[in-house]
């Protein structure tokens, strides 16, 4: 299991901001180790946002997002004390489920 | 639920159906949330193959998709942010390619009904290059450009 995401949600005039920093070596399969064999390709492939239950996001990432990623969406409608939940599942089908509480 | 939907599961699995209809164009990314990875858009090598693998035909330049917090010249191309914002009616997805990366194809944003049409994040780039930003609005296609100038590129050994 990959360590925990860092998600931050706050109320910003009529809308929601979500940043979210996840921790995943996002490995492109372009790069070769030391010994000259390629390193095979592993990053997060989907990322879905949803906000008490509602999807507020839905992503699709190839290999080129950098390392441990970086996100930042806004969505309207959310309150304080609302959910948000993030997932992301990479492409050799390990998940990892986030949850954070909108301040 | 119906039975129907049993026997489907039973028969192939789930996700495999799901990405044979998605592959086969039945389903549009937007359609579904939680939607599979669309393989075929992220080994287009253009910004074409990419829009024809997402389903549409030639974008238009459009003036209404800006580049928020995008730096000129980025001195590590590993981290490179990349802000897009649209102000085109109805945006349902954003997109960002990056020209001259092996695969141009850096990420699909589907963007439901009251999330605001404004997404970043950080992409490698392995040399200077053009940075596309793809918007879906309304079904139909349209683009905007902005060169960004690495001083150290993000894809070496």
């Amino acid at each position: 299991m990959a360590d925990p995401m860092r998600i931050r949600a706050s109320v910003v005039g009529d809308a929601t901001e979500v940043k979210v920093l996840m921790n995943h070596e996002m490995e492109t399969g372009q790069r070769k180790d030391s010994a000259g064999k390629v390193i095979p390709a592993w990053f997060i492939q989907t990322v879905t946002a949803t906000h008490n239950g509602k999807p507020v996001l839905a992503a699709q990432w190839g290999p080129a997002i950098s390392k441990n990623p970086f996100l930042s969406f806004k969505f309207k409608g959310g309150a304080k004390g609302d959910k948000v939940q993030i997932t992301w599942v990479d492409n050799r089908g390990d998940k990892r489920t986030d949850e954070a509480t909108i301040a | 639920m119906d039975m129907h939907r049993r026997e489907v599961l039973k028969a192939g699995g789930g996700a495999t159906l799901y990405t044979l209809l998605a592959a086969a164009g039945f389903l549009k990314p937007g359609d579904a949330l939680a939607q599979a990875w669309n393989k075929g858009a992220f080994e287009a090598k253009t910004l074409d193959e990419v829009v024809k693998a997402l389903g549409g035909a030639a974008p238009a330049q459009s003036k209404d998709i800006a580049f928020v917090q995008t730096p000129d010249i980025a001195e590590n191309g590993a981290v490179v942010p990349i802000g897009v914002s649209s102000s085109v009616p109805k945006t349902e997805s954003i997109a960002i390619l990056v020209e001259k990366n092996p695969n141009a194809l850096a990420a699909v944003f589907d963007l439901p009904a009251g999330t605001e049409p404004t997404v970043s994040t950080r992409v490698k780039m392995g040399q200077s290059s053009n940075i596309h930003a793809l918007v879906r609005a309304d079904g139909k296609f349209y683009v905007a450009t902005k060169e960004v100038k690495v001083t150290l590129g993000g894809c070496g050994g």
